[in-house]
């Protein structure tokens, strides 16, 4: 009988019967080690949860109460002789990859993933293994990011241009992630950053962490709309268009994904600028960290996996799609599927589980 | 051409009319005036001939971005413009030359001359020389598919803004069979302008729809709120052919579509009663197939469009002439400040005095005491192979573009079935990388025929439920197509229907759209052939 793989995909996740653990799983299971804390990663319903630390607070304002155990990156832990061990992603603050071995046969598992530094989050570190389960959200060629700095002082000039003309400020991405680099990265001598309940619930969570980030200043009714003119608003993508935003009007609105590369992606938002910038690996991030793994079998779990799949054959690896719920399909974030990052003015967010696959909105993209 | 890339990349980045207007203005206040001849051209869809065809330029860009071919067409799928698709896959995004907009088109319009071996050499150095966004734009201008998502209308604004001359002015001196190379800014911009192109056409007037969508009906009490008493009115049919303006100055005649080509050669039936017309004559109607005295429906008409020979067979078939309905310009004076009543009676004059009445036809004046007649006639439209109705106020003058108040079209409504999704296929530019172009069928007992592709009618919003459903239930893929499960049933509306031996439904559609999702419908209950067929009406 042929040796039962170390790691399986199944229906309810990817699965380790040696250990009897799941990794992200998306139904509920008894031993759940968590990638990141994105509501397409992070389930709840689970009855343990291992994760990296500065997941902790994130995990518990999004899920509940939830019986959570957090370790360092690179500290081991072991379920039936099966090694559990967390190395960085580069993703979000607090992502991981996980790395399992047994019997010296390596998987890791990279949940979502970036080489680029960002400055906020423990940067990327290529795991040597024998199977490499990756992400390929901008799995396609014509996705090539610029360095940060660019970006961010495309973002920084366009912020000055609007207090010049009296235009407020509003930039919209994801809550967790992109919201901190964003923070971290502008250039703050301009003015005062305010910021959405949901992202200023997030930045606590992270502080409450030990977390540093910039000053934010949370929007509340009684916020004088000529104080945040003055300034800049951090937004996530489900306030846009609302009254909650168009409040602050007259304004112009950014919008920072990685989607914003594609003309067509950028004019369906309609915002007024698209910044291309993205928490996830770009063609060359994915072929490099790939390449750095020396991996004998990359797997595929969501984005462009067919296109992927087909090129990293021909170029020699060993490549094969799984289906997960991660988004089983090129370019799903696109689809305005439910969100668990709906706005609230009030800033309370009881964080219902994401309902189904390609509930990319929280995935940071 | 770094000025021209940032226009295009502003105006992209601009919601709001002013912004754009002021983008516009910002432009013509910066670029030398050949750029500004050059970028006019380039938005009113003056383009360069394409110098290298379209293979070609696809082989080297595979070539110039080190990628597998396939990828190269997998990545066009997912950007949805080749020539964006191009310029993202190349390596490269540092701009090394100043040349400026004119001085590319100059080198695009004698690339055509060169050997393949120049041209491929020319356009990798060319490539090279220019960032991402220049390139982007350079490649529309080289491959033909030059469209921006600013009306004329704004570019006449911006110009009018920065010349002070009146924006009906420009827009009429922009009309018509100009080249940015020989047309100068100086000449566009003079108080008085020698007018030297005798066969320059006046803008067209367009008429606003009385009546948004079928959905929203207008009642007879509403006409009368909005137009008011129906004496001062008078309705024509609304004619489904080309509408075209027709002229004759210096012995010379020209007919120009509405889409400002030059379509003279098009239509060799309509030479002889141009001809015979006094000098100094403009006429707007619309051009139509005829049989013995009766139109026919626009798809005769349709199989001489975009033929570069007509052959006898399908001059004998599908033979045209034109229905008058105004007249611009009479003994070399332009008329167009008349009343439409004035205006009527020289073109009837004209019209009585042609020795070609088969084909110099006047579109009738159909008579109508009060809205709630008019209404009733509306309903006959289709008999008369017509879209509806026209109303023109008797004292409006013929104006420039599409104004509200003077005249209206009254569209019939739709025809319309109910059908079910069985195939998807992704969309280009706004709808890059969402499937949005569907196939729609009817049952054929318990089989479904395809019978229409549609591509518009939904909200974005329904767009990405679909294209999620789409991408949920996908039963096979051919290629770019998907066969989808058959679940989703829609209304279908359309403007005509004939016979065609070339669908497998045995039918085509006129204009056929999502008129509404039809979620309350299981796919059972969508129509039948029958239905389609009963609807030719024989």
């Amino acid at each position: 009988m042929p040796k039962k793989p170390l790691i399986e995909f199944t229906d309810k996740g990817i699965y380790c019967s040696a250990g009897d653990f799941y990794i992200d799983p998306w139904k509920p299971v008894d031993y759940a080690v968590i990638t990141h804390a994105h509501s397409d990663h992070a389930y709840t319903g689970h009855k343990h949860y291992l994760a990296h630390h500065l997941s902790r607070q994130v995990l518990l304002y999004r899920l509940g109460p939830i019986d959570l155990q957090t370790v360092e990156y690179g500290e081991r832990i072991y379920r039936n002789g099966v090694e559990i061990t967390l190395y960085p992603a580069g993703h979000v603050i607090g992502s991981a990859q996980i790395r399992v071995e047994f019997k010296g046969e390596v998987w890791v598992i990279s949940g979502d993933y970036k080489v680029q530094h960002d400055g906020v989050c423990t940067p990327f570190e290529p795991v040597k293994c024998h199977h490499f389960i990756s992400e390929c959200t901008f799995g396609m060629p014509v996705y090539q990011w610029k360095p940060q700095g660019q970006v961010f002082a495309e973002i920084n000039s366009w912020w000055r241009y609007n207090l010049a003309n009296g235009l407020a400020t509003v930039l919209v991405g994801y809550a967790l992630g992109k919201s901190q680099r964003i923070l971290q990265n502008l250039d703050l001598s301009l003015g005062t950053v305010y910021t959405h309940g949901v992202i200023e619930n997030t930045n606590q969570a992270l502080r409450n962490n030990g977390v540093e980030l910039n000053p934010t200043s949370r929007i509340t009714p009684e916020t004088p709309r000529e104080e945040i003119r003055k300034g800049i608003v951090l937004a996530p993508p489900s306030a846009v268009g609302t009254t909650w935003m168009r409040r602050f009007g007259p304004y112009s609105f950014g919008y920072c994904s990685g989607w914003m590369a594609i003309r067509g992606a950028k004019r369906r938002r309609a915002a007024d600028r698209g910044f291309v910038l993205s928490d996830h690996a770009d063609w060359e991030g994915l072929i490099s960290a790939i390449d750095a793994t020396e991996c004998e079998k990359v797997y595929l779990t969501h984005g462009y996996t067919v296109t992927f799949a087909r090129y990293l054959n021909e170029i020699g690896y060993d490549a094969h799609e799984v289906h997960t719920l991660y988004g089983d399909e090129e370019a799903e974030s696109l689809t305005q599927a439910p969100t668990d990052e709906e706005q609230s003015n009030t800033g309370i967010n009881n964080a219902s589980p994401a309902t189904g696959g390609g509930d990319l909105e929280g995935a940071g993209v | 051409m770094r000025a021209f890339a940032q226009l295009f990349l502003s105006l992209d980045e601009s919601n709001k009319t002013n912004d754009k207007i002021r983008v516009l203005k910002e432009y013509f206040e910066t670029v030398p005036d050949p750029d500004k001849m050059h970028m006019l051209a380039l938005f009113t869809g003056r383009k360069p001939k394409r110098p290298i065809n379209s293979t070609l330029i696809r082989n080297w860009a595979v070539e110039a971005s080190k990628i597998p071919g396939w990828l190269f067409e997998e990545s066009y799928l997912v950007v949805g413009d080749l020539a964006e698709t191009m310029s993202l896959l190349m390596p490269g995004d540092y701009s090394t030359n100043d040349k400026t907009l004119a001085e590319w088109i100059m080198e695009i319009n004698t690339a055509g001359a060169k050997t393949e071996e120049e041209k491929k050499l020319w356009l990798m150095d060319s490539w090279a020389m220019l960032d991402k966004q220049e390139r982007f734009v350079f490649n529309k201008i080289l491959t033909g598919g030059f469209r921006v998502g600013v009306s004329q209308n704004l570019v006449v604004k911006a110009l009018s803004a920065v010349t002070g001359l009146d924006a009906a002015t420009l827009t009429h001196r922009i009309m018509g069979n100009w080249q940015p190379e020989t047309y100068h800014y100086k000449q566009l911009i003079e108080a008085q302008q020698a007018s030297d192109d005798i066969s320059r056409p006046y803008p067209f007037f367009l008429a606003y729809p009385i009546q948004e969508t079928s959905e929203k009906q207008r009642s007879v009490e509403e006409l009368q709120n909005t137009l008011g008493d129906a004496s001062e009115w008078q309705a024509e049919w609304k004619w489904d052919g080309i509408r075209a303006q027709l002229i004759k100055r210096d012995g010379r005649i020209f007919i120009w579509s509405r889409g400002e080509d030059l379509a003279t050669d098009k239509f060799p039936e309509l030479h002889p009663f141009l001809n015979a017309l006094p000098d100094g004559t403009v006429l707007d109607g619309e051009i139509l197939s005829f049989s013995q005295g009766k139109p026919l429906p626009f798809n005769v008409l349709q199989t001489r469009i975009g033929r570069k020979n007509l052959s006898k067979k399908i001059l004998e078939e599908s033979p045209v002439a034109v229905i008058a309905y105004d007249c611009l310009e009479y003994h070399a004076e332009d008329i167009r400040y008349k009343s439409q009543q004035e205006r009527r009676q020289v073109l009837e004059s004209l019209q009585a005095a042609t020795t070609f009445p088969e084909y110099f036809r006047l579109s009738p004046l159909i008579p109508f005491n009060s809205w709630d007649e008019l209404a009733a006639v509306r309903e006959q439209s289709r008999a008369m192979i017509a879209e509806g109705v026209m109303l023109k106020r008797k004292s409006a003058h013929y104006q420039v573009g599409r104004r509200r108040g003077d005249w209206w079209k009254w569209k019939i409504d739709p025809l319309s079935v109910d059908a079910v999704m069985v195939y998807a296929q992704k969309g280009h530019g706004r709808r890059a990388d969402l499937y949005t172009d569907y196939t729609f069928a009817v049952w054929d007992g318990d089989k479904l025929v395809p019978f229409a592709k549609a591509y518009s009618g939904l909200t974005d919003q329904e767009i990405s439920k679909v294209d999620y459903f789409v991408k949920r239930n996908t039963l096979e893929k051919f290629g770019p197509v998907r066969t989808v499960k058959p679940e989703l049933v829609f209304e279908i509306g359309f403007e005509g229907i004939n016979r065609s031996n070339r669908h497998k439904s045995g039918v085509a559609l006129r204009f056929p759209r999502i008129l509404r999702w039809r979620h309350d419908k299981p796919k059972e209950e969508a129509d039948t052939i029958e239905t389609l067929r009963a609807l030719l009406g024989d």
